[in-house]
C-alpha cells in the first residue's frame, strides 16, 4: 500500500442506524506523531468514527487500516486484534474499572501481557499515574475520585503499555478551564516525550487550539466531513459557514445552533 | 378572559379574546380550555387576541397564544400589545411548536411475538457457544480469568445465602411435612410424609429452591454488575485492552454459581430434613423411627440426581444473568431491566429446564 507509513488511513467510511445516515464518504490520513482531533457539533458522529477506528463498531462502508493492518470487512477480525495491542483508548467517563483501585486499573493490562512480576508492575503503574499526577490518589477507588482525575487516570491506563497511538474521546469535556489545560499540557508532553501519535475526539475549542496539529470537522446536516486541516487555518480562511460558525461562535442560524 | 363580538380593524367580522393581568404558565391554567374552545368556534371569523390589559406574557403565555392561533387556523391578529411581548412570541413562533408526526409502531401480531420469542432464543443459544468457546480457549488466555474474582464471586453466591439457605430450607420441610401430615393421618399413614418429604426434596424442591435463592440474590447482582460496566463503557474498554469480556467477567461468574449451586442444594436438602423431622417428633415419631424411614426411602440416585440438576441451574441462572448484563441498553433505567430479565429469566428457565429433566430421567429410567 502507498500509504503505509501511515498510521490511520480511513477510506470512504460510513455509518447507518437503519435508515438514518450519520456520516458517509469519510476519507481521511493520520500521520505517525501528530495529534490528530476529530472535531463537530453534537450528534454529528465523532464518537461513532472512533469506535469504528478502534475496532468497536464495524463501519457500514468503507475502509480503514490502523497501522497497517486492515480491521474492517469480513477479514478484518484478525486486523482487530492484532491492533489491540498498539492502541491505548481512553473513553469518555474514564470507564475505570469500579472494583478496582486506580493502581489496580493501571496494573491490569500490565498483568494480562507483560511477565512482569507484582512489584515491577506496581513500580511501572506508579510511574504512569506519576505522570498523569495523580502519584497520590493510586490507593483510591475510582467512585472517590473527581471526574477530571477519571479522566487522568483513563489516560494513564491507556498508555500502560506504551502503545503508540493513542485514542482520546472527549478528554476536556465537562471539565473546568484550568483542569483542561492540563491535560492539554499533559497530551502534548506525551507526544514530544514518547512520541505517541493521538487521535483526539473534542469539541473544545481552546483544546483544540492549543493541541491539534491537524484536525477533521464532521458535520450533521453535511452527513460527513466539511473541513480538514491545520485548525488555526480553517479559522481564519474557511469560507464554510459552518467552520466559521464553530471556530468564531458566530450563530449560524435558529435551527442549526 | 371575556369573549367579544366586534370588527377587526379591516373592517371583517371578529371574534375578540380580551384578556387582562398576567398571560403565565399559572394565569393560562385556569383559561386554556375556555380560550381554545372560544378559538375554534370562531370559524371564519379574524381572530383578535386583545391584550392591551395584559401586564405580563413570559414563554408559556406566548405558547398559549400561539397555540389558539393554531387551534383557530384562519386569520388572527394580536392587538394592544406591547413591543416586548411581540418579540417574545416571534422568538416562540420561530422555535417551532409543531410536534413531529408520532411514530406509529405497527399492530403487534402473533408472528412478530413468535419471531422475538425465536430471536431470544436463537440468542441465549449464541451466547452458550460463546461461552463454551471462551471455555476452550482458556488455556491460551488463562490470564484473563482472574482466580480471585472466582473467589470472590463464590463468596457472594455460596457462602452469604447460606443463612437463607438454611431458614428457607428448614420452612419449606416444616410446611410441606405439617401440610402433608394431616390428610396422610386420615389413612393412618404419616409416617410416609418422611418419604414424602425426603424425596420431593432431594429430587425436586432444593435444586429448584436454590436456583430461585440463586436468580434472586446472584443472578440480578451479576446482571447489575455487568449492566454499569456496560454503561459506564467498562466493557468497551475491556474489548479494546484486547481482553474478551466473556473470559473475564462471564467465566468466573458461571463457575462459581456452578461450584456454589451443589453445596447450596445439598444445605437446603440438609435443612429441609431437619425441619421434616421437627414435625414428626412433635406428632410422636422417635428420631430413630424418622431417620429409618428417610434411609429407606430415598437412594443416592436421588440425590446425586438433585445435585446434578443444581449443577446446570446454576449455570443457567448465572449465564442468564451475565447475558442480561451484557445486553444491557442505554440509560440508567437499563440496568434495573437488565437485572429484572436475570430473575425473571432465571427463574423461568431452570423451570423449564426442570421440566426437561423430569422427561429425561422418566426415559432413562433413573
Amino acid at each position: 500500500m502507498s500509504e503505509g507509513h501511515a498510521e490511520i488511513q480511513a477510506t470512504d467510511v460510513a455509518q447507518r442506524f437503519g435508515a438514518r445516515t450519520i456520516f458517509e464518504h469519510v476519507s481521511f490520513t493520520v500521520a505517525p506523531g501528530e495529534v490528530f482531533v476529530i472535531l463537530g457539533g453534537s450528534g454529528c458522529g465523532k464518537s461513532t468514527l472512533m469506535k469504528q477506528l478502534i475496532g468497536l463498531l464495524a463501519p457500514s462502508a468503507g475502509t480503514i487500516v490502523v497501522r497497517g493492518r486492515t480491521i474492517t470487512g469480513r477479514d478484518g477480525e484478525a486486523g482487530r486484534q492484532g491492533m489491540l495491542r498498539e492502541i491505548g483508548v481512553m473513553f469518555q467517563s474514564g470507564a475505570l474499572f469500579g472494583s478496582m483501585t486506580l493502581l489496580e486499573n493501571v496494573m491490569l493490562p500490565l498483568e494480562m501481557y507483560t511477565d512482569l512480576p507484582p512489584a515491577g508492575r506496581e513500580a511501572v503503574a506508579r510511574v504512569k499515574l506519576g505522570l498523569v499526577g495523580l502519584g497520590d490518589a493510586a490507593a483510591l477507588m475510582p467512585a472517590e475520585i473527581s471526574g477530571g482525575m477519571a479522566k487522568r487516570a483513563g489516560i494513564a491506563r491507556a498508555m500502560a503499555l506504551d502503545p503508540p497511538l493513542l485514542f482520546l474521546d472527549e478528554p476536556s469535556a465537562g471539565l473546568d478551564p484550568i483542569t483542561s489545560a492540563g491535560l492539554d499540557r499533559l497530551i502534548l508532553d506525551l507526544r514530544r516525550d514518547l512520541g505517541a501519535t493521538f487521535v483526539v475526539v473534542t469539541h473544545e475549542l481552546a483544546s483544540i487550539l492549543a493541541i491539534a496539529d491537524r484536525c477533521i470537522m464532521l458535520d450533521r446536516a453535511a452527513r460527513g466531513l466539511i473541513a480538514e486541516g491545520d485548525p488555526r487555518r480553517l479559522r481564519d480562511e474557511s469560507d464554510n459557514p459552518t467552520v466559521r460558525a464553530f471556530f468564531r461562535r458566530e450563530v449560524l442560524a435558529p435551527e442549526a445552533a | 378572559m371575556t369573549v367579544a363580538e366586534r370588527a377587526a380593524a379591516g373592517g371583517e367580522p371578529a371574534v375578540a379574546l380580551e384578556f387582562s393581568g398576567h398571560l403565565d404558565a399559572e394565569g393560562i391554567g385556569l383559561l386554556w380550555e375556555r380560550a381554545m374552545r372560544a378559538a375554534r368556534r370562531a370559524g371564519r371569523r379574524v381572530l383578535v387576541l386583545d391584550l392591551s390589559e395584559v401586564t405580563l406574557v413570559d414563554t408559556a403565555g406566548a405558547a398559549f397564544l400561539t397555540s389558539l392561533e393554531t387551534a383557530h387556523g384562519g386569520k388572527a391578529s394580536l392587538e394592544g400589545e406591547r413591543e416586548q411581548f411581540r418579540a417574545l412570541l416571534d422568538r416562540v413562533r420561530a422555535a417551532g411548536t409543531k410536534l413531529p408526526t408520532p411514530v406509529k409502531l405497527p399492530p403487534l401480531r402473533i408472528r412478530d411475538i413468535a419471531a422475538a420469542g425465536g430471536r431470544a432464543a436463537a440468542n441465549g443459544i449464541v451466547f452458550v457457544g460463546e461461552a463454551a468457546l471462551a471455555l476452550v480457549r482458556l488455556p491460551r488466555n488463562h490470564r484473563v480469568l482472574r482466580w480471585q474474582d472466582l473467589l470472590r464471586y463464590a463468596d457472594q453466591a455460596g457462602v452469604r445465602s447460606l443463612p437463607l439457605v438454611v431458614l428457607l430450607g428448614f420452612l419449606i420441610g416444616l410446611i410441606l411435612a405439617f401440610q402433608s401430615a394431616v390428610p396422610m393421618r386420615r389413612f393412618g399413614a404419616d409416617l410416609y410424609v418422611a418419604n414424602l418429604v425426603s424425596i420431593s426434596l432431594l429430587r425436586e424442591l432444593g435444586p429448584l429452591l436454590a436456583a430461585v435463592i440463586l436468580a434472586g440474590r446472584t443472578g440480578s447482582a451479576f446482571a447489575a454488575e455487568i449492566g454499569t460496566m456496560k454503561v459506564n463503557e467498562e466493557i468497551d474498554a475491556l474489548v479494546t485492552m484486547g481482553l474478551d469480556p466473556m473470559t473475564m467477567l462471564v467465566l468466573p461468574r458461571l463457575i462459581a454459581a456452578m461450584l456454589v449451586m451443589p453445596v447450596m442444594t445439598l444445605v437446603l436438602n440438609v435443612a429441609g430434613l431437619l425441619g421434616m423431622t421437627v414435625v414428626m417428633m412433635a406428632f410422636g415419631f422417635p428420631l430413630v423411627t424418622v431417620t429409618n424411614q428417610v434411609v429407606g426411602a430415598v437412594t443416592l440416585t436421588d440425590l446425586f440426581e438433585g445435585l446434578v440438576k443444581a449443577l446446570c441451574f446454576g449455570a443457567v441462572v448465572a449465564a442468564i444473568g451475565c447475558r442480561e448484563g451484557l445486553g444491557t441498553g442505554v440509560g440508567p433505567r437499563a440496568v434495573g431491566l437488565a437485572a429484572t430479565g436475570a430473575v425473571v429469566g432465571g427463574i423461568v428457565s431452570t423451570i423449564v429446564l426442570d421440566g426437561v429433566f423430569a422427561l429425561l430421567i422418566y426415559r432413562l429410567g433413573l
